[in-house]
């Protein structure tokens, strides 16, 4: 059995790396896209400057698109202030422009849920095969599920994605948390078009920072009640990173002044990294950070499933006087997942202090 | 260690002055291993084959999830219980034609984990694997023998695994779906992973599916140990027969080194460390005969192996692959084998050594002086081993009474021959009247000796070519009839669901010039798990059911909703008989007929429609056999699955079936008559190698006979006339033997191992056929010796004369 068993894996590890890395290895290598053309060599839909989100209908599935996905960050405190984070993730991915119906549907899915705290970290998976209603997303009002894991609109707001129940469970912990929204959806990039590269690759991207949340964790010793802050990501696309393009460090922060930061680095082994970022006000308003704004160093290491992964970092943005550095919560955050990754917790001291996530693919 | 190295050298002098008899000893072992390994390596290599196939099918043993009705379970049920947590696999199957060929489809879906067929060749590019196996167009797997009977109209991408039964295509559920045309259920659903605690009761979800662990394994098992016992059972005999060789080459270069021991043991070498030479040297040719043993039992399995598969392919639809790989079992089993079989060999001798007076003189006719006296001894203990098999046969049933029963039989009739021949030969003596054939009679008795090891060989190997044909024949006679009888309807249909079965039944009437609903129920008899169906007693069955025993107004019970069939392995488990009372779950039925169920491991009983129907009145009718000319069959499926969707995998026509049934016995026969030739070859290689030593030794009688003027040649063909006889009456002999042999078998094995006994069926016309080759064999090993007193140069005849002897 061996033989194919392992490839399979393999295969499906590939497609999740298309979803981490936007590099879909388990595809056909397609033509580098441009800003403005309809669609790819293979007849996916690409991102095109300019065009208007269009709300709820954005909310759901984009499988015209190769890749898609719906993510959820927490950071969680309970009665004791004892910290956790938790991870929602819902991926999608379309092996052909053809949607296909029932079983010869061309979509999958698969999601990975993780749980932190400051000596643990849990980790799920998820499969389902897409056309026959074991997994998908309905914009309004708003579901998206894979097997028994889901994220639920909870009533009908104006806004789908206001009032959020989400649900997750592994073999040893489970969530179900309520997120309620305290501000607008925010666009990055240029109106939700997020180039990924100076050579024009490219995603729609939008978030809602804002969320409040209180829920229930479910860890081995018993039940823990939480509340805390939440930051949900929608991002699809069809085009590939630069291949020399070989992860991303992703930070989303909640900082004490009531503004978030959203910046990345995307590594390239042979170009300069690329840095683009967004700075979210009070008000809800985003302004996009250009790339060269804002310089990511890391600060120190830890020893992560057998790799060296810069687990804390400094923040730099000048021109706004930010000077951050950040610590995880549990160091060995690392998403044990067909594709692994580290995905965890922070908190952030210096110019300002907060809590967010940090996100750290391609570190193989 | 200078005296032990000096007495090794010694010893090991004693084969290079006798190559031929260290050839013998070392063919001798060689070729018990060979055929010992031979048929071990075929027999792990095709149980390897179905298991790795078995547990692609039933997803390693995992439990299977079915509708409790039969019908297919819907594919939103499906997914309600994976939305639930259910971990859960979905499996559609269903044969259907495609690439011009029938196959069997078998879809799963890799997202939700099941295990999935292994390619023959690793896909170096790894990563396209998920979205080229899904597509479009999608993969199928298929054994390289499937694939290539595929025409070029399939357009899924095709990839090899030897490891998938014949027939059988695996590609993705959504390939298959679309193909067999079932977009909205399933076959099945595996439960692919323990079920958490957490789970929401399946009585909410889904109440109509049940749970259980897969039979199929079970089956194959069942069905196709039968033909690895035979197998096995084949192997040990020829294993023994090799043995026979063996011991009597041993035994003679003890005897001839008789001299060489008295004189190491008076230089002072102790008995010890004799013996332990004895041993070391043992060891060695254990080691080079096991190895030669191994290697020659791979190249009759290799050359074998093909057909065995098919073989089990086709009877019994075990996966089995035609491809021979080394396996660290049979090859540790070979050497083992080999060790035990020289162990045995040299055991006799070795003790005799520890006994052997130093001062003893050496005794050339000791041998034959003292197997006079050993005949009668011998005869004794035959003639307890024989009555402690007709013992056993008579009281004892069950597995190990069953190979007790055999060993003892074979030693017994192996040790019998001996005296027996010896017996029919002073016979001979006596009523010959012309001096010719007195001397012709008395000479056979005085060689008698030194042949009756290759003589006891060439027996067992006989006999165990008649068992074993008998055996297979018999199988094959009662298999074949048993699905002539069980298979009467030319068409199964499965309408799949209740309303679907309500639909189809006007159609299935006009259609069909009688229809029999077909209707199987898990339940408990007698308070164990056993299985009911029913049965309408209408004239197509009761004119065809096969019944191994039936009281006269058997139909009329059945039909009344009295009386039960049961099948024969309940028969047997429970010592039912006819007349008593069989409580079929809560209800009592008297035992009116007890049926053959070939390969059935379970216990099964059978009663009327009607009873059937009072009783289990929640269990709906959806299966349907029905007789109809076989030229409307065609048109006919066509028509159900293109009018009323029903899938191709639903509807079953039994002749291509019976045919296929059929032609494999043809090839089960290949393999027995390649084992049989094998055999007696064996035992001719025994014969040869006892005639080429008896000759050089047989001058002094040779001599006078020559001297009273009778000619070479003719003394030449006295000998192969003297061999033809020997074996013809070894052969003779064998007969019965071998009769026995079959009997336990088919009697006492067979019902110990599995359940069922069949019926034995003689063929005269084998024993004939067989006879001849006996004698051909005995021609062929005595041409060479023979040849070589005809044309011994007459000084040598002379120098018969000047030897002390």
């Amino acid at each position: 059995m061996a033989k194919i068993l392992t490839a399979l894996p393999q295969a499906i590890r590939a497609l999740v790396c298309a979803c981490l890395t936007l590099v879909p290895h388990a595809l056909p290598a397609t033509a580098q896209g441009f800003a403005g053309m309809g669609s790819d060599a293979d007849g996916f839909q690409l991102p095109a400057p300019g065009r208007a989100f269009s709300f709820p209908q954005d909310h759901g599935a984009h499988p015209g698109f190769r890749i898609e996905w719906w993510y959820v960050t927490a950071n969680l405190e309970d009665a004791e202030s004892r910290a956790f984070g938790a991870q929602w993730t819902l991926f999608r991915a379309s092996l052909s422009p053809d949607p296909g119906e029932g079983w010869t549907s061309s979509q999958i899915w698969f999601a990975h849920a993780g749980l932190t705290d400051a000596s643990r970290h849990f980790t799920a998976q998820r499969f389902a095969r897409g056309g026959i209603g074991q997994a998908g997303v309905m914009a309004q009002p708003f579901h998206a599920w894979i097997n028994d894991w889901a994220m639920i609109g909870r009533d009908n707001s104006a806004e789908a994605l206001d009032n959020l129940q989400i649900q997750a469970r592994g073999a040893d912990f489970a969530y179900d948390l309520a997120l309620a929204a305290e501000g607008p959806l925010v666009t990055h990039g240029e109106g939700g078009y997020s180039v990924k590269s100076p050579r024009g690759q490219a995603s729609y991207y939008y978030s809602q920072p804002h969320y409040h949340v209180t829920g229930m964790l479910d860890l081995p010793e018993g039940p823990v009640a939480v509340t805390g802050t939440a930051w949900l990501d929608r991002e699809w696309s069809s085009q590939p990173l630069a291949p020399s393009q070989t992860g991303w460090d992703w930070f989303s922060l909640h900082l004490e002044d009531d503004t978030k930061l959203m910046v990345y680095r995307l590594r390239d082994a042979e170009a300069a990294d690329f840095v683009p970022g967004t700075h979210i006000l009070p008000d809800g308003t985003a302004q996009h950070i250009p790339d060269g704004a804002i310089t990511l160093t890391p600060e120190g290491t830890a020893q992560v499933a057998g790799r060296e992964i810069p687990v804390r970092w400094r923040i730099q943005w000048p021109d706004k006087g930010y000077d951050l550095h950040t610590a995880p919560l549990n160091p060995q955050s690392w998403m044990d997942t067909n594709v692994p990754y580290w995905e965890g917790p922070v908190t952030v001291q210096g110019s300002h202090s907060g809590k967010g996530y940090l996100e750290m693919t391609g570190y193989e | 260690m200078t005296g032990g190295r000096a007495g090794l050298l010694a010893l090991l002098s004693h084969w290079r002055r006798h190559p031929g008899q260290a050839l013998t000893l070392l063919l001798g072992l060689a070729l018990a291993t060979a055929l010992w390994t031979g048929v071990q390596a075929i027999n792990a290599e095709a149980r390897a084959s179905y298991d790795r196939a078995a547990s692609m099918l039933d997803q390693q043993g995992r439990p299977v999830w079915t509708r409790s009705d039969g019908a297919p379970v819907r594919l939103d049920t499906y997914v309600t219980l994976r939305k639930a947590g259910y971990p859960l696999a979905p499996v559609i199957e269903g044969t259907t034609r495609i690439g011009g060929q029938t196959v069997t489809l078998l879809g799963l879906d890799p997202l939700s984990a099941p295990i999935l067929p292994e390619a023959d060749a690793q896909n170096t590019d790894g990563t396209d694997g998920l979205a080229a196996f899904i597509g479009p167009p999608g993969q199928f797997f298929g054994a390289p023998e499937t694939l290539a009977r595929l025409d070029q109209t399939v357009a899924q991408a095709l990839v090899p695994a030897s490891d998938l039964a014949p027939g059988l295509l695996v590609g993705d559920i959504g390939t298959v779906s679309r193909l067999l045309d079932q977009p909205d259920t399933l076959s099945r659903m595996i439960e692919v992973t323990a079920l958490p605690a957490h789970l929401p009761p399946l009585t909410d979800l889904a109440p109509q599916l049940t749970r259980s662990q897969p039979d199929r394994r079970a089956e194959i098992a069942g069905l196709t140990g039968a033909f690895h016992l035979n197998l096995t059972a084949f192997g040990f005999l020829s294993f023994t027969v090799g043995l026979f060789i063996a011991h009597g080459a041993v035994g003679l270069a003890f005897e001839q080194r008789r001299a060489m021991m008295r004189t190491l043991r008076a230089l002072g070498l102790p008995a010890r460390t004799l013996i332990a030479l004895m041993a070391a040297e043992l060891v060695l040719f254990a080691l080079v005969a096991g190895t030669l043993g191994v290697l020659l039992g791979y190249l009759i399995a290799a050359a074998l192996l093909p057909d065995v598969a098919a073989t089990l392919r086709g009877l019994y639809g075990a996966p089995a692959t035609g491809t021979l790989s080394l396996r660290p079992g049979w090859i540790g089993a070979g050497f083992a084998m080999a060790g035990l079989g020289t162990t045995i060999a040299a055991a006799q001798s070795l003790t005799r050594l520890l006994r052997l007076p130093i001062l003893a003189s050496a005794q050339p006719r000791a041998w034959r002086l003292a197997s006079t006296r050993n005949l009668r001894r011998q005869a004794g203990a035959a003639i307890g081993l024989i009555a402690l098999s007709g013992t056993l046969a008579w009281l004892g049933d069950g597995l190990a009474t069953g190979f007790v029963l055999l060993g003892a039989l074979l030693l017994g009739a192996a040790l019998l021959l001996p005296p027996l021949l010896a017996a029919a030969l002073a016979r001979a003596v006596k009523a010959a009247r012309r001096p010719l054939p007195q001397w012709f009679w008395a000479d056979s008795r005085q060689q008698l000796p030194g042949l009756s090891l290759a003589l006891m060989a060439l027996l067992l190997a006989l006999a165990a070519n008649i068992g074993v044909s008998t055996m297979v024949g018999s199988f094959r006679l009662a298999f074949t009839d048993w699905l002539d009888q069980r298979l009467v309807a030319e068409v199964y249909v499965d309408t799949g669901t209740p309303e679907m079965a309500m639909r189809l039944r006007p159609v299935l009437d006009s259609a069909a010039r009688e229809v029999l609903p077909r209707v199987f129920h898990d339940t408990r008899i007698n308070n164990h798990p056993g299985a009911v169906q029913a049965l309408s007693p209408a004239a197509s069955w009761r004119q065809t059911w096969p019944l191994l025993d039936a009281t006269p107004d058997a139909w009329e019970g059945l039909a009344a909703g009295t009386g039960a069939f049961i099948n024969e392995q309940l028969h047997y488990r429970q010592t039912l008989a006819l007349g008593d009372e069989v409580r079929i779950d809560d209800t009592a039925y008297t035992v009116l007929g007890i049926y053959p169920d070939y390969g059935n491991p379970s216990a099964e009983a059978l009663i009327g429609l009607k009873a059937f129907q009072q009783q289990f009145p929640e269990v709906p009718i959806i299966r349907f056999a029905l007789r109809m000319p076989p030229g409307d069959v065609a048109a006919f499926s066509a028509r159900l699955r293109s009018e009323y969707g029903l899938p191709a995998a639903q509807i079953i026509d039994q002749s291509a079936l019976k045919a296929s049934g059929h032609a494999v016995f043809e090839r089960t026969f290949a393999i027995t008559r390649a084992l049989n030739l094998l055999t007696l070859g064996v035992a001719a290689l025994a014969m040869l190698t006892s005639l080429l030593t008896l000759s050089t030794q047989r001058l002094p009688q040779v001599a006078p006979v020559w001297a009273l003027g009778l000619q070479r040649r003719h003394i030449g063909a006295l000998e192969l006339l003297r061999s033809a006889l020997l074996a013809a009456m070894t052969a003779v002999l064998a007969i019965p033997v071998g009769l026995c042999l079959a009997w336990v078998l088919l009697a006492v094995v067979n019902v110990g191992a599995f359940g069922w006994r069949l019926p034995m069926t003689v063929f005269p016309g084998d024993w004939i056929r067989l006879t001849a080759l006996a004698i051909l064999a005995a021609l062929a090993a005595a041409a060479l010796p023979a040849r070589k007193l005809a044309s011994q140069p007459p000084v040598v005849l002379m120098k018969g004369f000047f030897s002390d002897r």
